[in-house]
């Protein structure tokens, strides 16, 4: 029957003609259109990537956020410690320091007074020795009519002064 | 849709119980209605494009002929010069004859012969009109990308309509069957869908640039099948013929009788046989089966109005759905063939496999 039988013509033309179509198509047809579409998922998918990993990092920024707020949380009340831990040896620094010179202050006062007393002793007593030597004198002056023996009790006095001197200076 | 059906037998029932006597005579009627006639001369190839016929003139589109003569040489002429005589000796062969309903020639002797025929047929017009249909909306819908960032931009209507079957057929079909590298395979197999797919559409329209029977004619469903069958056996690995001439089974099954190869060989026949096989009675069977409901109007048309006309109703609604399941036929069979196709073409770059259990 003919309808089974392929016809000649017919395969010759079919043949040329898909050919032609199909070289056509798949030079300037489907590439064109599939490298298109292909493109366009990659870059949808490239997209959703990219958000997820946006989301994610925006998340871990977050956590890194809080972590650094609590770092500098720590930091803070470290260096309040610290500071108060300085003043506090600073204070006590100038405490003893303030000790320290008061004592010397107060001793070097004490040495200058004594000092002075020794000096004002001194004086005193070169006031009295005078008072004293100008008393005899006008006593003497009055009882010693004789030169000799007025000498000799003065050259008596003298040493006797000197000596009284001499061990006032060791004391 | 049970209403509808109701109305339906509502109508039809009292019109088939009516009489149908009045027109028993009628055997002229019935005499001018050739079944056979309408029903092959619907399905096969021809050297005129018949459209309708008006008061017993038939209007048709004449296309040339193209015939090459072993004693006269080469012969281009219309198909109008066949129409019922003989033109510079060629003539198409009455149905008794051997080669009924082609064109041949009388040789020395008298005796009927065949010449070499490359006319441009009722098919091969068809082919053209419809490769050139398809070139366009395929160009037409590359254009776009040309002119449009489709990085940027989706298209719209008939651009979309056609990206998301070509990816369907890509993503679901080819990429899947074919394995890795599919890209190398994919412009053939897309043109193939679209090829069989436009022309089985357009075999259901039932006038002009339709209406051919293209990929229900053997020859057409042939050269695809054939291409197939290059690109499989072209393409084919190391692997994939060392599947068929020296398969992994036991060795009494190969040895003295080649059993496996021999069957392994047939194979690689019978599988672009059964493409072949399948388009053209799928699409034949339905356009048979569009024409058959159809006729139920012509056969009963002697058989008196009642009848006639209740029939008449029933070959429309069956007509109607006939022409869907078609619709969807055509779409079904371009997607097995391609999908066939490509799981052919999967199946000729097998993977070498790494453990051998049999050398």
């Amino acid at each position: 029957m003919s309808l089974i039988t392929p016809d000649f013509g017919l395969i010759v033309w079919m043949t040329l003609i898909f050919g032609i179509v199909f070289f056509i198509l798949a030079k300037w047809g489907f590439p064109m259109i599939t490298n298109s579409v292909a493109k366009r998922a990659d870059r949808i998918n490239d997209s959703i990537r990219m958000a997820k990993e946006a989301e994610e990092r925006l998340k871990n920024l977050a956590e890194e956020q809080k972590k650094l707020i609590e770092q500098t949380k720590a930091e803070q009340s470290r260096i309040l410690k610290k500071a108060a831990e300085s003043r506090d040896a600073m204070i006590e620094n100038a405490k003893t320091q303030a000790h320290e010179e008061a004592a010397k202050i107060i001793a070097k006062a004490q040495t200058e007074i004594s000092a002075e007393k020794e000096s004002a002793l001194r004086d005193i007593r070169r006031q009295v020795a005078l008072l004293s030597v100008g008393v005899a004198e006008k006593v003497l002056r009055k009882k010693l009519s004789d030169e000799n023996e007025q000498r000799e009790l003065v050259n008596k006095f003298v040493d006797e002064m000197t000596s009284a001197d001499k061990e006032l200076l060791k004391n | 849709m049970k209403k509808l059906l109701t109305l339906i037998l509502a109508i039809v029932l009292p019109m088939t119980a009516l009489p149908a006597q009045e027109a028993v005579a009628d055997s002229a009627a019935e005499a001018s209605f050739d079944m056979n006639e309408y029903l092959y001369g619907h399905v096969r190839d021809a050297y005129e494009w018949h459209i309708t016929t008006v008061n017993g003139e038939p209007i048709s589109i004449p296309l040339m002929v193209i015939v090459r003569s072993k004693t006269t040489g080469w012969h281009v002429f219309s198909s109008r010069k066949l129409e019922g005589s003989e033109y510079e000796g060629f003539y198409i062969a009455p149905s008794s004859s051997k080669y009924a309903n082609k064109i041949v020639e009388r040789d020395a002797s008298g005796a009927e012969v065949k010449p070499l025929d490359l006319s441009i047929t009722k098919n091969v017009f068809g082919l053209m009109i419809n490769g050139a249909l398809l070139i366009f909306i395929i160009l037409g819908t590359a254009r776009w990308y040309k002119k449009h960032d489709a990085e940027e931009e989706v298209p719209r209507g008939g651009v979309g309509l056609m990206e998301m079957l070509v990816s369907a057929i890509e993503e679901g079909v080819i990429k899947d069957a074919v394995g890795e590298d599919y890209k190398k395979y994919s412009p053939y197999l897309l043109t193939a869908f679209f090829f069989i797919f436009l022309n089985n559409l357009m075999g259901i329209v039932p006038f002009f640039p339709g209406g051919a029977n293209i990929t229900g004619n053997i020859a057409v469903t042939f050269v695809l099948a054939m291409f197939t069958f290059f690109i499989v056996n072209v393409f084919g690995n190391k692997q994939y013929w060392k599947d068929i001439l020296w398969p992994e089974v036991p060795t009494w099954l190969k040895v003295p009788v080649p059993l496996m190869p021999a069957i392994e060989i047939i194979g690689i026949f019978t599988k672009p046989f059964s493409l072949m096989v399948r388009l053209f009675a799928n699409m034949l069977a339905g356009h048979f089966m569009i024409l058959g409901v159809v006729a139920v109007i012509f056969l009963t048309a002697h058989m008196g109005a009642a009848l006639n006309g209740g029939l008449g109703i029933v070959s429309v609604l069956l007509g109607v759905f006939m022409d869907c399941l078609e619709l969807l036929v055509a779409f079904i069979q371009a997607y097995v063939f391609t999908m066939l196709s490509a799981v052919f073409i999967g199946l000729s770059r097998p993977k070498p496999e790494t453990d051998k259990t049999t050398k």
